[in-house]
């Protein structure tokens, strides 16, 4: 696995993005709240470019006109037909059963244990080191 | 021709109430007064009129009255005919038409009680749905109550277009309190005509309102299930009668598809749409609008995935099939038993419970 330094820190301030190509891969890398997140730039539903959609927050609820509204900014929803994917571990919501499945356990889990929905965007391992933001891929 | 099975339900029979003096017996003083005095007449809606094919089989048809008026036709017609060991009455008298939410309710109370008096206690076999002045939820909801006590009743019925999308919360109470005493809501073809019976604006002709129905089912299912009715009343079951069920596939395909893009404006919808029709919605069988090709019917419920939606019927005395032929063709003898029998069974959970007359 290479290592790919992207940029400074300093360029990537909390709230921003960058898109980058990585050998022939499109990839995206946010900063959200300080922390990095590495998205291949392309929707698994039809190939979209998904990172370019906005941040939003996750929509869930217990009973109807109740809304619980978390992760907010960690939620990416696609250009071009809405669905929701987790920043940080792929995962798709278009299929909310599954995610309730996965609710039991506190969001701290890495994605590995998580049930997976038909569509997992892929991510990319981002790391800071030496004030260097580095892709892994 | 598919044979139908002995001991089958139907679950979509007309009584015809005669005239609105049929029900003056049933109504207080006061409204009896009020029924002759105004020279009040009958409650006709343009969703069957007496003399459209569409409102009763030409052999059904009686020399005089409204179709479907006598039981002794039903019996001999329908109930004797295809050897059934239940069968639904669902009233289509135009209650819902009127604005007046006292004098709906007083006519709901009498239709439901006539039902009563002048069909199943006539027939062992007859079941009824009870009629709502859905004008009124609290009265709704307090004739739903009165009548539940009769294990004969053993649903709610409602019309497909009423005066606003029946997914909204302001019929909830209704649907509570269905759910709780272990009825179905039955949702059937018709019109208050309060509103267009279609979205489109009025048509011209009765066949645009007939067909227009499909829509208008389609159009209340996206409402019931967006809106959460399902979430709220999971144990609530709804049958949309006389509704069609071959326009299922391509609906539920174009509600998922929209669905999974703006699942965020409704999160309490947190099952799949076809999951949701799965568990808590049912058709009636007829009308069956499929060419008569058994290929292409059993294709049509390949797509539906699930061979316990369809509901046995014979929409009596709607003309919807001649002769014996109640049953499509091509339908396997394991669907026959589950559309006859196993799915009424398991949607109406009073036909399993031993009836005791009152």
């Amino acid at each position: 696995m290479a290592r790919h330094v992207i940029a400074p820190v300093d360029e990537l301030p909390p709230g921003s993005r960058k898109f980058l190509e990585i050998d022939g891969r499109p990839i995206a890398v946010f900063n959200v709240k300080g922390e990095f997140f590495g998205l291949l730039n392309r929707c698994p539903h039809q190939g979209a470019a998904l990172c370019e959609g906005p941040l939003i927050g996750l929509a869930t609820s217990s009973d109807p006109g109740e809304i619980e509204y978390t992760k907010l900014g960690e939620i990416i929803r696609c250009p071009w037909h809405g669905w929701e994917f987790d920043i940080r571990t792929g995962q798709s919501y278009c299929d909310p059963r599954r995610f309730r499945v996965r609710a039991y356990p506190v969001n701290v889990e890495p994605g590995t244990h998580l049930v997976k929905g038909p569509y997992v965007a892929e991510t990319v391992r981002v790391a800071v080191e030496s004030d260097y933001v580095v892709v892994e891929l | 021709m598919t044979s139908p099975i002995a001991g089958g339900v139907d679950c979509d029979l007309h009584p015809a109430v005669p005239h609105l003096t049929s029900l003056v017996p049933y109504m207080t003083d006061y409204w009896r007064d009020q029924v002759t005095t105004r020279g009040m007449a009958d409650l006709i809606s343009q969703s069957y009129p007496v003399n459209s094919p569409i409102s009763s089989r030409p052999d059904w048809r009686p020399a005089q009255g409204k179709p479907g008026s006598a039981i002794a036709d039903m019996q001999a017609q329908a109930l004797d005919k295809f050897g059934t060991a239940y069968g639904i009455c669902n009233p289509l008298y135009g209650v819902q038409m009127v604005f007046s939410e006292d004098m709906a309710n007083a006519f709901c109370r009498a239709l439901n009680d006539w039902l009563v008096k002048e069909w199943l206690d006539k027939d062992d076999r007859l079941r009824g749905s009870i009629v709502i002045p859905v004008q009124s939820i609290e009265k709704a909801v307090a004739e739903i109550e009165r009548c539940a006590e009769d294990k004969r009743f053993v649903q709610v019925l409602m019309l497909v277009m009423g005066d606003i999308p029946l997914g909204k919360r302001y019929y909830w109470p209704i649907y509570a309190a269905a759910e709780r005493l272990g009825l179905p809501i039955g949702i059937h073809a018709g019109s208050a005509y309060h509103n267009p019976p279609s979205s489109v604006g009025w048509g011209s002709y009765h066949i645009e309102d007939y067909v227009a129905q499909a829509q208008a089912f389609q159009t209340q299912l996206t409402s019931l299930i967006v809106e959460g009715v399902f979430a709220r009343h999971p144990n609530l079951k709804m049958v949309m009668l006389e509704s069609g069920f071959t326009w299922l596939a391509p609906f539920l395909w174009r509600l998922h598809k929209f669905w999974r893009g703006i699942r965020m404006e409704t999160p309490w919808v947190d099952r799949a749409p076809l999951e949701i029709v799965r568990s808590n919605i049912r058709f009636s069988l007829q009308p069956v609008d499929a060419p008569p090709e058994p290929d292409t019917l059993n294709r049509l419920f390949d797509h539906m995935q699930s061979d316990e939606l369809i509901l046995f019927s014979t929409d009596y005395p709607h003309w919807q099939f001649d002769g014996d032929a109640v049953l499509p063709e091509g339908l396997s003898p394991d669907l026959v038993r589950k559309i006859m029998i196993d799915n009424p069974l398991a949607t109406y959970s009073r036909l399993r419970v031993k009836e005791t007359t009152p």
